[in-house]
């Protein structure tokens, strides 16, 4: 029998207000076992935390119970409390008295009850625990950012200045995201790609960055301080060690008709080409959907007029396999389908954009080189009317997000207020639901907006955007300051469309066991305590996959997760979890039932001699590699025989506890 | 497939909008659809009660409703009025179980109705059961060269999560049908935009403004008429007096003209 003590804790009014925890403490004192039980304010707090150890100490305690929050939250601190009073801290157990008890009760007539049970409960389990030890695995002393935006660059370069290896893998042909199809930011107007250029630079030259354009992740396997990824290169068909960046090849193409993705859509490109023209590396590649030679087998000019022979319409994709210790996921954002937004015509007119459409038009790169211009004459607007959250703060969820997008706001002032500098005879109307603008310098942006540059701001919503005859767009909105329905003769109508995760962060969050929410944004393992860390250990998020945000607080997150990524790789052994499987040999049938439901194929099977009552035979027995084991327990269920075991949560414990539970 | 229905007329269909009944009925027998009205139906209510403990004028349409449920049929109605009322009221008798409690205990049926009944508007019906495909197989006159405009309006169309009808910013069910029966539909962007409904009885002023600015917007998007299978769009902008009047016509209408069928039902 275990000396058993139960700590029960109020978490200040959390839980003492609708548990009465003097009475949980004075039940637990007729549990079996349990030879002390007190109550106390906070028992994660230092006193808390000496008076446990303290008694573990005095009362010689084999084993403890704290009722408290929930294990996430504190069954750490207490593990660390026990180990330090030379107790194995896997003899502590947590009764989570707080998150599924005090706070869904409303009164001490429930709450009280369920929390003596629930303290009985880890009783009967913690009087079966057996002490188990951490093992130890290797570190690999190596990074792998996914997503070469702001996000991943300001990740990789701050990881790489530490002295780690670092590899970047891109999906698209350059680094650079977003960020690098921006004209100018705010709230400082500076020129989006002055200031990017230069970072994508240093990662190309960094000595410890290896960058994988046109790459992406395909397969994960391992564990923290020890990921396998597989990463496909796709073929580029033009050798990136031979390519000088010339650009011949691109004047030479003959298809000059793909739709350029850089510019979203609205101008075309060549066949073989860069996106853009700082692209890193300085490398085009082959569109084989728009490239003659690819659908035909003619032309070929790009090849012929290669200096350096590096095209070679033979290139296949390549699988590399890297060893990795730690994981940054960087995959940023798209805007929204504007499709389903009918009634801003979006679908109907060439000359209703949306903001990063725009972005392009004002940028000296862009299709039209930075002259505010229609798309479909030409001409340039002399009225324009911006529509905010389109999509954003949206209770239609088979269109539109129901969060704020953060962003707009800030960039529609910087679109209006350049507009308004290049061109002051332009009438700009800007359609919002709130103005919201917290950030440094960030409201003092939006007033210059207003007040010096007379943007006209309207507070209400757009109902509907109709095209006329003579090539105009009438906005049909209502001002709900003045209450009365506005209508106004735009000539170019732009639209703030909320912002997304790119979709492929679902297949992405599959192989790396990540949590993402309704919005397919990646879960924080802690909203406030653990922002950048994602809930699988070694994996960390930085940008906009983690929730909409702007340019400094990206990079200011690049480098919460790089200092974790370097405290991680900075370690030699990590300790690892001992709550792993384990099968007794005697009653195993080798049927195979383990093996086939375990995900992380840490079942094996071998054959061993086993005595069995004085038999001694040859018998199929599973095995267990901990080392992979998670510790799903999904083994443990599908044996028929009992033969699987988790470590820390036995069959023998659980049914401890249900048998607790159900014999009250 | 079977292809008989409950049929709801409902009031106007009696009275102003005799043509709309007539030719939906005729067209549907043409097409291999039986319509079977209900007997002793009531008016709808007319428009949807917005009080949230509103039971009083939802009655009716339980009746009808539980009527084609007691005859295993859909329910079929060609009025949107009557459409949008009959699907809402359904839509409360499924999930919310105030309604549903308080008008079963009003309703005294001989089971409690529980928003068992499909609701179908005719539209669907072309499309889903009769086939866009056997229309323009039996179109005999076809509307060649005709750029009809749909109107929509609201009622039809929203709320979108209840009526399940189309897109309500991009609705595009009636352009397929006047395509299938040879017509040329011209998508303008007006089309789903409110005509002014009940507000023409106390305010024309300020329906004939609404209406103007859908017209206008039809003119010069190309249309030449209108289809519409609302009686009280159809109201509004007959009542229209100023520059860009259409023509404007039930979609039945057309559907008969297509299939080359009278008012009397025979085949020209």
């Amino acid at each position: 029998m275990q000396r058993i003590g139960v700590f029960v804790c109020h978490c200040g009014s959390n839980i003492a207000a609708t548990v009465d925890v003097a009475a949980v403490a004075e039940a637990a004192k007729n549990q079996p076992g349990v030879v002390f039980a007190t109550d106390y304010t906070y028992m994660c707090s230092e006193n808390g935390q000496n008076l446990i150890a303290d008694t573990i100490r005095e009362y010689g305690l084999t084993a403890v119970v704290v009722c408290s929050c929930s294990p996430r939250m504190h069954e750490a601190t207490f593990r660390k409390v026990a180990q330090k009073a030379g107790l194995n801290p896997y003899m502590v157990e947590i009764a989570n008295i707080r998150e599924q008890c005090s706070w869904v009760h409303k009164d001490k007539e429930i709450g009280t009850p369920k929390a003596i049970s629930l303290m009985k409960t880890a009783v009967a389990k913690v009087n079966l625990n057996v002490p188990l030890q951490e093992g130890e695995s290797a570190v690999t002393k190596r990074a792998l950012i996914i997503g070469g935006g702001i996000a991943g660059i300001q990740t990789a370069l701050d990881i790489a200045d530490a002295g780690y290896k670092v590899d970047i893998v891109e999906k698209s042909p350059s680094i650079g995201g977003r960020m690098s199809q921006l004209d100018k930011t705010f709230p400082t107007l500076d020129c989006s790609s002055c200031i990017l250029t230069p970072k994508m630079t240093e990662v190309a030259q960094h000595e410890n960055i290896t960058l994988y354009t046109y790459s992406e992740v395909e397969n994960v396997s391992g564990f923290v301080g020890d990921f396998t990824v597989e990463i496909r290169r796709k073929a580029r068909y033009v050798h990136e060690d031979i390519c000088t960046g010339c650009g011949l090849c691109m004047t030479k193409c003959p298809s000059k008709k793909a739709k350029n993705e850089f510019n979203r859509g609205l101008n075309t490109r060549t066949a073989i080409y860069t996106p853009f023209a700082q692209a890193i590396p300085n490398v085009p590649v082959i569109d084989t959907e728009a490239c003659i030679h690819f659908r035909t087998g003619k032309c070929g000019l790009c090849a012929k007029n290669c200096a350096v022979q590096a095209i070679d319409y033979e290139q296949k994709d390549e699988i590399i396999t890297q060893k990795y210790g730690a994981i940054v996921v960087a995959t940023g954002f798209d805007l929204i389908d504007l499709k389903p937004f009918g009634e801003y015509a979006y679908n109907l007119s060439p000359d209703v954009v949306s903001s990063l459409e725009l972005e392009r038009i004002l940028n000296a790169a862009g299709p039209t080189s930075g002259h505010l211009q229609r798309m479909s004459d030409h001409r340039q607007p002399k009225e324009m009317v911006f529509i905010q959250c389109v999509g954003s703060r949206c209770e239609d969820d088979r269109r539109g997000k129901p969060y704020c997008s953060k962003i707009c706001c800030m960039y529609t002032a910087k679109q209006a207020m350049l507009i308004k500098d290049h061109y002051p005879d332009v009438n700009i109307h800007v359609f919002y639901i709130d103005v919201r603008t917290p950030g440094k310098a960030f409201d003092e942006f939006y007033r210059r907006a207003v007040e010096d540059y007379g943007v006209d701001y309207i507070k209400g919503q757009v109902g509907k955007v109709t095209p006329q005859a003579d090539g105009t767009l009438l906005v049909h909105g209502v001002d709900l300051l003045d209450q009365k329905v506005v209508e106004i003769n735009a000539d170019m109508v732009v639209l703030a469309a909320a912002v997304e995760p790119n979709p492929d962060i679902r297949k992405l969050a599959t192989m790396l066991t990540l949590s993402i929410d309704n919005n397919n944004f990646l879960n924080e393992a802690h909203p406030k305590l653990r922002p950048v860390e994602a809930a699988t250990a070694g994996v960390f998020m930085s940008g906009v996959v983690q929730g909409p945000r702007d340019i400094p607080e990206t990079v200011a997150q690049a480098g919460a997760a790089a200092i974790k990524v370097v405290g991680l790789l900075a370690k030699d052994k990590l300790k690892t979890n001992p709550c792993v499987a384990y099968v007794d040999e005697l009653y195993c049938n080798g049927c195979s039932a383990c093996q086939n439901v375990c995900p992380y194929g840490a079942i094996s099977y071998t054959q061993k001699e086993i005595r069995d009552h004085g038999v001694r035979e040859m018998r199929r027995v599973a095995q267990v590699n901990p080392a992979l084991c998670k510790g799903c327990g999904a083994c443990s269920v599908a044996c028929p025989s009992g033969a699987m075991n988790l470590k820390g949560f036995s069959n023998r414990q659980i049914m401890a506890e249900v048998d607790t539970i159900l014999c009250q | 497939m079977d292809l008989t229905y409950s049929y709801f007329p409902g009031c106007t269909l009696k009275t102003k909008a005799r043509d709309l009944d007539v030719y939906t009925r005729k067209t549907a027998a043409a097409l291999g659809a039986d319509l079977v009205e209900i007997e002793n139906w009531q008016c709808c209510g007319g428009v949807y009660p917005l009080g949230s403990d509103e039971v009083g004028n939802k009655l009716s349409s339980v009746r009808a409703l539980n009527d084609a449920k007691e005859h295993g049929r859909d329910l079929v109605t060609v009025c949107s009025g009557c459409f949008h009322v009959l699907k809402r009221v359904n839509d409360d008798m499924k999930n919310v179980p105030d309604i549903r409690d308080r008008a079963n205990r009003y309703a005294q049926l001989a089971e409690p109705y529980q928003g068992e009944t499909r609701v179908l508007h005719y539209l669907e019906v072309l499309r889903d059961a009769v086939g866009f495909d056997t229309i323009r197989k039996k179109t005999l006159h076809p509307l060649t060269g005709h750029r009809i405009g749909a109107y929509y309006g609201c009622l039809l169309l929203r709320p979108s999560a209840i009526l399940e009808f189309d897109d309500p910013e991009d609705p595009s069910v009636i352009e397929e049908f006047l395509e299938a029966v040879g017509a040329t539909p011209v998508k303008y962007q007006m089309r789903n935009e409110c005509c002014g409904g009940y507000r023409s009885l106390e305010e024309p002023a300020f329906t004939n403004r609404l209406v103007g600015k859908i017209f206008a917007d039809a003119k010069a998007s190309g249309c030449q008429e209108l289809v519409t299978a609302c009686p009280l769009c159809f109201y509004n902008l007959q009542k229209y007096d100023g520059p860009d009047k259409l023509r404007v016509r039930y979609i039945s209408e057309v559907l008969a003209q297509a299939l080359g069928i009278d008012e009397r039902g025979e085949v020209r």
